[in-house]
């Protein structure tokens, strides 16, 4: 596989290899297609960072825009996937979840339960996420933890762009709602990637640096940041083994406890506030399942329990990086009780 | 080089995507007498960990490359030269190979020889080829394998012949769709790859499946084939390790994939984390699944395997020279089956499984070029 695309590129590839499988998957969102007042039908805008690009001349009819009301173009989608469709629509902000999550924890979440298994929703909904664009506090944050609380929902957050293809196809062949979180500082990131379709199975976390001294767990841009600073830790001796987990629902909990169980030491690294996260929730996993193997408390890296504030220098602290993790690892690597 | 007694160790190409090594470990020191075949070191590249074998024998009189550190491919990591070589001399090569070192991948080095495509009975059949004179050599990878099963002996053959390596129907970035999945439809891809480049006649070496493919081509049209070079070939035998192959097949996780994939080597450290993420990613593409079990049909009659291959040897008849590998500690086909090629020459390999030109290529390659050199 050694053509190399980037993240954006290889969402958008998913999208329209599945369109061209299945003519019952769809698009749609703001600005997904034309987009009033742009250019038109003859050059698609595709959704405010080009995601969908092309796409609607592709599959006419196929890419709908949808107006700026994400309670009722969500809402469709929801609808239109206990009807059939398997439509993939683009929430462009999670930021914006607050106007339109009742139908996304109340209704999509609950179809399969409530009706005895005999509804299905097989909806993706693509949202960006994340700090560093100097988008300040209500376009800039990482709210996987809400959806990966909610029972029904599956919750992906591809790393890099192999991920970001294999785990949209699945995403769209999957029955259950979806998540579909996209980090807005990674879609330029190149990556081989193969030419032909994959899907790749929710619930497998990625090692993507082996090592025997510390465990670091980290999820979407983080994992970039905690191999960076493994990296740095290597040259002074310090061997991390880095678990990408790509999708927080369902979760891999064995390769993160067969990790621990390696090296006894783990730093969580979540860009998410520190509270009720996915941070919170692999300390206690550990904590829970794999005391008697760790030689240490464990740490978390996260960003603080504040908005992302809108100062370029404060959104810089604000966001986890490298040295941090370099100084939690050391922290619980020199740890004695 | 200001003495040519000095013989240059150098980073080896594994793979045609290659550009940088990593010594893991010397096995040699400064002062140490070797011979050709000797280890070296074991390096270790973005795809793979392998032991460098000596080329040359010699005192080891300087090691230049240090653990751990990145040398460009071709780089010279070591000299050996005779007692009579002066210090001057050989420090005067030292920096000379330290600056290539520190130099890095150089620019023009970037990219490799282009995949190519044939298309054979519908199907997409991908091949990359390397080196630009001789005899043609075509390559035939094994059942899951792919033409990078070959990275340790295509770029050392290229350097005196043409050498092609194809993906199988199934594999690689070729169709995914196999027909019927018969040998007779493999060897139409190996025949049209010929094709497509333009060879009339070509050296054919075939591993497992594939050996039974170059065999099934070789009976068809023996003119166009100047020798047969077979490393542990199926259909020899009916005996075969079944549960192997259906664990392949059906393996869908790391997991359940890397004790399946150990079963191949005589050395299970080879099968590192990146050998079984390539095989996963390739496994997990659209239409894998069903190529893998419908090849499961090709290979076995129940947990037997079923044995084509013999009858393809005899029809040819002699026409064409037969040389057959195969590793003695072969845990997927038993290397007794060797046995079933009459007439054949034969190299049984200590130290190697079922993937010998993985783990013993530079005897697998001096096996093929023996083949190739008795073939005229």
């Amino acid at each position: 596989m050694a053509r190399t695309i980037t993240y954006r590129e290889a969402i958008n590839e998913a999208l329209a290899q599945e369109m061209e499988r299945d003519e019952s998957v769809i698009v749609m969102g703001e600005d997904n297609a034309g987009g009033e007042g742009s250019p038109g039908e003859m050059d698609a805008w595709g959704g405010v960072l080009g995601v969908t690009k092309g796409l609607y001349n592709k599959f006419p009819g196929r890419v709908l825009d949808t107006p700026i009301s994400e309670s009722a173009f969500i809402g469709a989608a929801i609808g239109a996937a206990t009807a059939g469709m398997r439509p993939v629509a683009e929430l462009m902000f999670v930021d914006f979840m607050g106007v339109c999550f009742d139908q996304i924890y109340n209704q999509a979440a609950k179809f399969r339960y409530m009706f005895g298994g005999k509804a299905v929703t097989p909806v993706v909904i693509r949202t960006m996420y994340g700090a560093g664009l100097r988008a300040a506090a209500q376009h800039s944050q990482c709210l996987y933890p809400l959806f990966t609380h909610i029972p029904g929902l599956k919750v992906v957050l591809p790393a890099t762009p192999y991920d970001a293809k294999g785990l949209m196809t699945q995403a769209i062949r999957d029955n259950d709602p979806v998540m579909f979180f996209e980090h807005k500082a990674l879609y330029d990131l190149a990556g081989p990637v193969p030419e032909e379709s994959y899907a790749l199975p929710f619930g497998e976390a990625n090692v993507v640096r082996e090592g025997a001294d510390v465990t670091i767990v980290a999820l979407g841009r983080m994992v970039h940041t905690s191999l960076e600073a493994a990296q740095q830790l290597a040259a002074a001796g310090v061997e991390c083994e880095v678990v990408d987990l790509r999708t927080t629902s369902p979760l891999d909990e064995d390769t993160v406890l067969e990790s621990v169980e390696g090296t006894g030491r783990l730093v969580v690294v979540d860009e998410a506030h520190p509270r009720c996260s996915v941070a919170t929730d692999i300390s206690a996993l550990v904590a829970r399942k794999a005391f008697g193997s760790l030689r240490a408390p464990v740490e978390m890296v996260t960003a603080p329990h504040t908005p992302v504030p809108f100062s370029n220098a404060l959104e810089d602290i604000y966001i986890p990086d490298a040295q941090r993790i370099v100084n939690a690892v050391k922290t619980v690597a020199e740890w004695a009780r | 080089m200001t003495d040519e007694r000095i013989v240059a160790v150098t980073m080896p190409k594994w793979g045609l995507s290659m550009q940088l090594g990593k010594i893991t470990a010397w096995i040699v020191a400064e002062g140490d007498d070797v011979s050709a075949g000797d280890d070296l070191a074991d390096i270790e590249t973005d795809k793979i960990a392998g032991t460098l074998e000596s080329a040359d024998g010699g005192t080891v009189r300087r090691i230049i490359a240090r653990v751990g550190e990145d040398v460009p491919v071709s780089g010279t990591i070591a000299l050996i030269a005779p007692a009579g070589v002066s210090d001057g001399d050989l420090d005067a090569a030292v920096a000379e190979a330290r600056a290539v070192i520190d130099a890095g991948v150089p620019d023009e080095a970037a990219g490799g020889p282009a995949v190519e495509a044939a298309e054979v009975g519908g199907r997409k059949i991908s091949y990359v080829g390397t080196g630009q004179d001789g005899d043609v050599v075509l390559l035939v990878h094994g059942y899951g394998g792919d033409r990078n099963s070959w990275l340790f002996l295509q770029e050392p053959m290229a350097a005196r012949h043409r050498v092609y390596a194809l993906d199988l129907p199934g594999h690689g970035t070729s169709s995914k769709d196999v027909g019927d999945g018969s040998v007779g439809t493999l060897a139409d891809a190996v025949l049209g790859v010929l094709d497509a480049i333009g060879a009339e006649r070509a050296h054919l070496v075939g591993h497992s499946l594939g050996g039974a493919a170059a065999a099934a081509a070789a009976a068809r049209d023996p003119r166009r084939v100047s020798s047969l070079t077979l490393i542990a070939p199926s259909g020899f035998g009916p005996e075969i390790n079944a549960g192997y192959l259906r664990g392949f097949a059906d393996a869908q996780t790391r997991r359940e994939l890397k004790p399946v994939v150990g079963q191949l080597f005589a050395d299970e450290s080879l099968v590192t984390r990146q050998v079984v993420d390539d095989l996963l990613a390739y496994k997990r593409l659209d239409g894998v699944d069903a190529a893998l079990h419908t090849l499961l049909g090709t290979l076995l009659d129940g947990d037997r395997q079923r044995t084509g291959s013999a009858a393809a040897v005899a029809a040819i008849g002699g026409a064409v020279p037969v040389t057959v590998v195969w590793g003695r500690a072969d845990r997927i086909i038993p290397a007794a089956q060797a046995e079933a090629l009459a007439g054949a020459a034969r190299h049984l390999l200590d130290g190697a499984g079922h993937m010998p030109h993985m783990e013993r290529p530079a005897e697998v390659q001096a096996a093929i070029e023996e083949a190739i050199a008795r073939a005229g």
